[in-house]
């Protein structure tokens, strides 16, 4: 196969959720690849913090959700999907482009969970130690995220649920 | 200026690491929830709650949250445009990212600075 996939099914009532590890993405991705996500999340990180001593905590804190890393990424999957295609010979324009659209209707999931984490912070460290603040918005914003998923994954609201057929699990 | 250069390794780490997650990470959907991962707050909250305080970082929270909802706005034009335009992945989402600007600092003028 070429690839190892580690796959882990999460299942709640009816709702039945496949999420698979390739590994083998690991070697898509190439060293200077690396460097360049490495050095826009420094520069990010770096960028917010000045934006907040020179303009203030307001401002600053707009820029903890900004999409740092999601131009460089979506550029990487495009390229590796071209890349793909490419060896079988074909042109894979339409197809990288479609995966980043995707990729990016789940980071707008992503997105909603990014609010949870935030509110929780700001709501929590008022009142609680902030390593604790901390840990548990870390995990609103899985569970968010993970539900949000599941729910547009599966579409719980479309009442086509057909996810036993769909994964062929008898 | 150490303060600057933690900061960059810590940030540096941080989102390679979330973006190492959503590289392994199938189906793509799923992936794409690591692209709106905290992985910047949580490089830089840390470290503002040692240096400035837990109220300081509370106020930041509360922006991000209005980035977050630009991030939202951002995701779904990127995902949109993308679905129905041949521009190449990297003109869309730098090209997008006055829509993040625009969104964001129009709700912290509406919510936050009238209000203060």
């Amino acid at each position: 196969m070429g690839w190892s996939v580690v796959q882990l099914v999460v299942s709640a009532g009816e709702v039945i959720l496949v999420i698979e590890l390739k590994l083998s993405s690991i070697k898509d991705t190439r060293p200077p690849e690396y460097v360049v996500r490495f050095l826009f999340g420094g520069s990010c990180t770096v960028l917010a913090g000045l934006i907040a001593k020179k303009y203030g905590p307001g401002v600053g804190g707009l820029f903890l959700a900004f999409p740092a890393i999601f131009p460089a990424g979506a550029s990487l999957i495009e390229s590796h999907e071209k890349m793909r295609k490419a060896k079988l010979g074909y042109d894979g324009s339409k197809r990288g482009r479609f995966a980043v659209s995707v990729e990016s209707s789940g980071t707008s999931l992503g997105c909603v969970a990014l609010a949870g984490f935030a509110l929780v912070v700001w709501l929590g460290l008022a009142y609680a130690n902030p390593f604790a603040v901390m840990l548990a918005a870390a995990a609103v914003w899985l569970l968010i995220a993970a539900t949000l998923w599941a729910v547009h994954r599966n579409r719980v609201f479309h009442g086509r649920l057909r996810v036993r057929e769909r994964h062929k699990i008898t | 200026m150490s303060d600057l250069v933690l900061r960059f390794f810590i940030g540096g780490m941080v989102v390679s690491i979330f973006a190492l997650i959503s590289d392994v990470l199938r189906p793509r959907g799923f992936a794409g929830l690591f692209g709106a991962a905290p992985s910047i707050a949580l490089a830089t909250l840390g470290l503002t709650i040692v240096k400035d305080g837990p109220q300081y970082a509370s106020i930041e929270a509360r922006s991000m949250v209005l980035g977050a909802i630009g991030f939202l706005v951002y995701a779904i034009c990127v995902c949109r445009l993308l679905a129905r335009s041949g521009s190449p992945a990297l003109v869309a989402t730098v090209g997008l990212l006055p829509v993040w600007a625009g969104v964001s600092f129009s709700l912290w003028f509406l919510l936050v600075r009238s209000s203060s």
